[in-house]
């Protein structure tokens, strides 16, 4: 399975560890001997990876975040899709 | 990860760098604690100074921690604990867990010797991340044959199981070489059946030790060839089954015709600090005429950003011919420092890799060495003894 539906809840692959680096100034996956730099909109949509939200409370609560935004739901899912290839996430 | 080649992070990823149109000296991303030179065993290849034995006093738990503040303030997310033995150091719990509360990423990189399931839950509770154990070779003779040791195999296999019972993400190591190298199916399946995440199969780099038995070492170009075919065929194999398992072939430098970017830069990402304090851009860098820098006498932010040692090699305006007038210089910076130093007898030379390299024959002899040199060439063990030897001569 690749494209996520909103009923879906990610988790973050225990692999990884995601924090924010001062010094990178953005958001990171740190894995055994590499970092993976992430942009905004990566890091703003796995820091809602909770293992407890599902798609749709992920892109709510995105949407609240960032109001000006408007409609994230395709992107959201979109960046899943990616994030669940490169083997950042998995669902529960 | 430790040595050149696999042991750096991979800045990929999504983002598109903004960099600053002028860049300051960027920080540290790796730094590399090798906490001690004591090791229960006496790998031939192994990477650390010949004259390991002759160093000075080990830093204390204080001072390691104090260097990992600097270096995690300067911007280090990657910390890694080698040596040596790291597990020989009976602070390491604790130098785990003030690493971990820093915000590192925390890295133990260990012969598995020294290990039991107590520590590994212990070490769990203080925040580290990711276990690599090495192995010697897949077969358990030639394995302890290589480790001095008749129960290090054994040991190995129990602790890597308990690394994954315990929920790591954990790296499998192994040095490929002669002795082994023929045996990579055999390798590769050993750690599919161990459920590593990660394989580094790293092709002996030939400092240090291994340098000093590089005649019994060196594979032969086919030994190589082949094993790299082997590699990329259980690489197909395994994805097509799904497995998520990622095999890292080292590139055998040796071979090549153009030298590899040490260490992604000198004075990079990339930041070593041995047993007793001495500060170096690469593990292997003591070796060179160079003065370096001590934690115990400077600052890190001082070391990174000002001292000779660290900025000697930055750039190229140290390059001489071949390199400075080199269309290809900014893809590997000349290659290894360490290496233009053995083998060319200067250190400012191109590395002798490189096939426009006035010292390219060494390697060239060197491969037809391998092609000559039978099983039973004379090996020198990783030992205290034979390093007094080297300390002293
Ligand atoms: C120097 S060891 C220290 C940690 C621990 N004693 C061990 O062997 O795992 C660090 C790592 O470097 C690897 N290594 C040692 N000598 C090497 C060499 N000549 N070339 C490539 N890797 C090497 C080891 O297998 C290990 O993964
Ligand atoms: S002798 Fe072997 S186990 Fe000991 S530090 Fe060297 S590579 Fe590691
Ligand atoms: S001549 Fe020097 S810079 Fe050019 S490819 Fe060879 S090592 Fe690299």
């Amino acid at each position: 399975m690749t494209k996520p539906t909103l009923a879906h809840t990610p988790c973050l692959n225990p692999m990884f560890r995601f924090q924010w680096e001062e010094a990178q100034n953005c958001h990171v996956l740190l894995y055994p001997e590499g970092m993976i730099k992430l942009n905004d909109s990566a890091g703003a949509i796995l820091s809602e990876i909770t293992g407890e939200q599902d798609c749709a409370a992920i892109i709510q609560a995105l949407e609240a975040r960032f109001p000006e935004a408007g409609e994230l739901g395709p992107d959201v899912l979109e960046f899943l899709e990616v994030a669940h290839e490169q083997n950042w996430i998995r669902y529960a | 990860m430790s040595k050149t080649g696999s042991a750096m992070p991979e800045p990929t990823g999504p983002k598109q760098s903004a960099a600053p149109a002028v860049a300051p000296q960027s920080p540290p991303l790796w730094l590399l604690a090798e906490l001690t030179y004591k090791c229960p065993l006496q790998c031939p290849y192994c990477s650390n100074p010949l004259d390991f034995a002759d160093h000075g006093e080990e830093l204390t738990t204080e001072q390691w921690i104090d260097v990992f503040r600097q270096a995690r303030k300067m911007g280090a997310a990657q910390l890694g604990f080698s040596g040596g033995e790291p597990l020989v150091r009976r602070d390491l719990e604790q130098l785990i867990a003030e690493g971990r509360k820093l915000g590192y990423y925390t890295n133990l990189i260990t012969s598995g010797i020294g290990l039991n399931a107590d520590r590994i839950a212990a070490f769990r509770e203080a925040g580290l991340d990711h276990i690599q154990i090495s192995f010697q070779a897949s077969d358990e003779t030639v394995n302890n044959m290589l480790a001095g040791s008749d129960k290090a195999f054994q040991q190995k296999l129990k602790m890597a199981r308990e690394v994954k019972a315990q929920g790591y993400p954990m790296v499998l190591n192994f040095v490929t070489h002669k002795h082994n190298i023929d045996r990579i199916d055999r390798i590769i399946e050993l750690c599919v059946e161990l459920e590593a995440d990660f394989v580094e199969l790293a092709t002996c780099q030939y400092y240090g030790w291994a340098y000093e038995n590089k005649e019994s070492l060196l594979p032969t170009r086919a030994q190589l060839e082949r094993a790299e075919r082997i590699t990329n065929e259980y690489r197909d194999k395994l994805a097509a089954a799904g497995n998520p398992i990622k095999l890292i072939f080292v590139t055998p430098d040796y071979y090549e015709e153009r030298p590899k970017k040490c260490m992604n830069g000198w004075g990079e990402i990339f930041l070593t600090v041995t047993p007793d304090g001495t500060a170096l851009p690469c593990h292997s860098a003591r070796m060179l005429p160079i003065e370096f820098p001590n934690v115990k006498d400077s600052s890190l932010q001082h070391i990174w950003r000002d001292s000779f040692g660290f900025n000697h090699f930055r750039g190229d305006d140290w390059m001489q011919e071949p390199c400075r007038s080199c269309d290809e210089k900014e893809l590997d910076l000349g290659g290894c420092r360490c290496q233009a130093y053995m083998l060319a007898g200067d250190m400012n030379a191109a590395d002798p890799v490189c096939s426009k390299s006035p010292h390219h024959q060494t390697i060239l002899d060197a491969r037809a060495a391998a092609e000559n040199s039978g099983e039973d060439s004379p090996i020198t063990f990783r030992n205290e003894r034979n390093s007094r030897v080297f300390a002293r001569g």
